[in-house]
């Protein structure tokens, strides 16, 4: 007789481990392997978490700090504000920095890799998308198209596209075989040019497909008022990918002030989605309804989301500076 | 309460201690035959270009920054022209203009409200119950202005959309020296005479005008009348005047020199007046308040102020104008060295920069010191008292006479600070 199968959802979210760095941390991701989690902190360094037996170390080779990462194989890539792309031989007792090159001028804002592993993308504030061929990192091609910062970027599912997002909220959907714009989706609900403060607010700050590659979700801040005091309210913008039509903007159920900084698919078609600003918070949307049917509140502000590969779990950075690990399968299973 | 006018005219020369401003203030440009006279005298006029980066700069994105500390932020430092001095990489054009700079690196003004921040750093003074001390552009505009002067002494070139947190200077100098605004560097509204109106009747009107004035004048005078009188002569100069607001004389070159958009353009003006004549010009630029993703907002905010302010440098310099007139780059305060939460910054008073050049002031000099992050003053503090005194002192003037009101003598600048020496030329 086979053991009923396992009901994973995120009311059942409870941390289960958690390290701290000494440092406030932005971004992290889980490797393929479900073994590692590595995060990016602002001094400079790559926290490196081994989830077996709970051990962390650093990374040191950067100069700036890092939001982007990336693997592909056994290698992780990572790119920081100076625009340096590194690859590290991360799965080592001792990583070392196997590459280091100039990828970007400025801000290296996001990495994705192809579903075949065979492409690394990279988006930044010099306005461009770079492919890069893998694992030898030779340049591809230069995607050119968006008339501000690239903030992020994520291929489709089945790897024929690519899109990229920018600072105004503009989505460009990359035709791969002829490394042209295919079409533009419009996300600027997540952007303002703050007209007191002179200056703009807003941007996607995290992108992600859903497994099927049907749905696409932006995830980043929306009806500002005060853009230097950060007032402003988190959302996800979740895209019908066959029209590019909007399907849903997904809003805290109750008020809160602050950014959506990570998006993910998770258990039973669900999307998750953590805030950073008047502390922290988790929330959780069906993809047709607009309110969030599951907020749980942080400590602090949280600045990403990856979602484990068992699918179960996923991992939050925090401005604390604590990496925490999270399981949304029923307690004791 | 108010001065007499005489007693300002005579305070004036007295004040001047150079004797070509002395001698260009007695006779007047017009009295030089020969344009190169002239242009030799208007360069020794001295005068002031104040840059108002409004809301509160970060000086660790600018002036002292402190890359790999807890403090230090993602930007990295950048060499400039002068060896050993690093600006951080967000003023890349600026920094190739660092010879012309001087850095206060050691400020502490322990005012962390933008408001009083703003009246600290204009006048040198802490707010005092009972008593407005005169801002820096309305001690210009008096001290270094001249009467004939078609241009008001101290003009304050304002964002599109922001007052840039007026502080109206309602000072014992009286409101002739206080700032003009300029909204968007716009020539002020209906500067320029009616298309219906012939310049015969304009003249006939403004004679009527004078005369009633006049016989106004001989029963009622007070600062506030002499104001009104000298604000018409001041518009009808004006409007002599007006092609300076106007930008689009300039080639399209120098136009892109600048950058297109509103800072880019509020410099050209500036520069303009600067030739044309005027005594003090500001030119805000918004905003800085950053307590929400400082890195970002500095990123574009830096990125319009760097290319037209180191232009404007390199075409006074050019001009042969930058020897007599002082540049000043600061801001009601700096920003916390600790990052917030929201990737900001915040307020902070007690250890920031602000940036000097031109007249008076000796090139690639940096005074003062914080520790390795940034959060305090470890060599060289000074507060704005200092910084007023520096100003004028480098401007020529002697920071240590005294205003009178009904014989009161009022210190010009705060008795317990000096000038800073050490970055005076």
């Amino acid at each position: 007789m086979s053991a009923p199968p396992l009901v994973v959802r995120v009311e059942n979210t409870r941390e289960i481990a958690a390290v701290k760095a000494v440092a406030p941390l932005l971004g992290a991701r889980c490797d393929p392997s479900g073994s590692y989690v590595l995060a990016g902190a602002q001094d400079n360094s790559l926290v490196r978490w081994k989830l077996g037996d709970k051990t962390a170390d650093t990374l040191q080779g950067h100069k700036s700090w890092v939001r982007a990462l990336a693997f592909a194989g056994q290698t992780l890539y990572s790119g920081d504000w100076t625009g340096r792309l590194l690859a590290w031989n991360y799965l080592d007792a001792k990583p070392t920095v196997q590459a280091n090159l100039e990828a970007h001028r400025g801000w290296l804002r996001a990495l994705a890799v192809s579903p075949d592993g065979k492409i690394l993308a990279s988006c930044g504030n010099d306005r461009k998308v770079r492919l890069w061929s893998l694992p030898n990192l030779k340049p591809l091609h230069t995607l050119e198209g968006h008339n501000c910062h690239v903030y992020n970027l994520a291929f489709h599912p089945e790897g024929q596209s690519l899109v990229s997002a920018d600072l105004r909220g503009v989505l460009r959907e990359w035709d791969l075989s002829r490394f042209a714009i295919k079409r533009s989706l419009d996300a600027s609900v997540l952007y303002k040019y703050d007209q007191v403060f002179a200056a703009d607010i807003g941007g996607v700050r995290s992108l992600a497909f859903s497994p099927e590659g049907k749905l696409l979700a932006c995830a980043g801040i929306s009806n500002v008022s005060n853009a230097f005091a950060g007032v402003g309210n988190p959302l996800v913008v979740l895209f019908d990918w066959a029209s590019g039509k909007i399907q849903t903007l997904l809003r805290p159920k109750e008020a809160f002030q602050g950014t959506a900084w990570g998006v993910a698919f998770g258990p039973g078609g669900r999307l998750l989605g953590v805030a950073g600003g008047d502390g922290g918070m988790l929330y959780a949307w069906k993809p047709d309804e607009a309110a969030a049917n599951f907020t749980l509140k942080f400590d602090s502000n949280a600045r990403d989301l990856s979602l484990h590969p068992d699918g179960r779990r996923f991992v939050v950075p925090f401005e604390s500076g604590l990496l925490r690990l999270y399981d949304m399968a029923p307690k004791g299973t | 309460m108010y001065c007499h006018p005489c007693e300002h005219a005579l305070s004036r020369r007295h004040f001047l201690l150079g004797s070509a401003s002395l001698g260009a203030g007695l006779l007047g440009l017009a009295h030089f035959a020969r344009p190169e006279a002239a242009a030799q005298l208007a360069a020794q006029q001295k005068r002031v270009l104040l840059i108002w980066l409004h809301g509160g700069v970060s000086q660790l994105e600018t002036w002292d920054p402190k890359p790999g500390t807890d403090t230090g932020g993602p930007f990295q430092t950048i060499a400039t022209s002068v060896p050993g001095i690093h600006l951080c990489e967000l003023l890349p054009h600026t920094a190739k203009q660092m010879h012309r700079l001087a850095l206060i690196r050691g400020i502490n003004t322990a005012e962390d409200d933008h408001g009083k921040g703003a009246v600290i750093m204009h006048t040198g003074r802490r707010p005092e119950p009972g008593l407005s001390y005169p801002h820096l552009g309305s001690v210009c505009a008096k001290l270094l202005g001249e009467e004939s002067n078609p241009l008001p002494g101290y003009i304050h070139i304002t964002p599109r959309v922001s007052d840039g947190f007026q502080v109206g200077d309602l000072s014992f100098l009286g409101p002739r020296f206080a700032p003009v605004e300029l909204r968007d560097g716009q020539a002020p509204a209906n500067s320029e005479r009616p298309a219906n109106l012939r310049v015969e009747a304009d003249i006939l009107r403004q004679q009527i005008r004078q005369k009633a004035s006049e016989r106004f004048l001989q029963r009622r005078r007070s600062a506030q009348t002499e104001a009104y009188t000298a604000s018409y002569d001041q518009a009808a100069g004006l409007m002599k005047k007006r092609s300076l607001f106007d930008c689009s004389s300039e080639p399209m070159t120098v136009r892109e020199r600048y950058g297109q958009h509103d800072f880019g353009r509020h410099c050209l003006i500036a520069r303009r007046l600067l030739e044309g004549g005027a005594t003090f010009v500001k030119v805000t630029h918004t905003n800085y308040d950053t307590h929400h993703e400082n890195f970002d907002f500095h990123l574009e905010q830096l990125g319009e102020f760097d290319r037209p302010f180191a232009t404007l440098l390199e075409d006074l310099h050019q001009r042969g104008l930058l020897e007599s007139t002082l540049v000043i780059v600061m801001s009601e305060f700096g920003r916390t060295p600790r990052i917030n939460r929201n990737y900001g910054r915040d307020h902070w008073s007690q250890a920031w920069s602000i940036a000097l050049g031109g007249c008076g002031i000796q090139g690639g000099a940096v005074y003062g010191k914080t520790n390795a992050n940034g959060t305090a003053v470890t060599d060289g503090m000074v507060n704005a008292g200092h910084l007023f005194h520096t100003f004028l002192k480098a401007l020529g003037l002697d920071s240590k006479k005294n205003w009178y009101i009904d014989n009161r003598p009022i210190p010009m600048a705060d008795p317990k600070a000096a000038p800073i020496k050490e970055v005076l030329a």
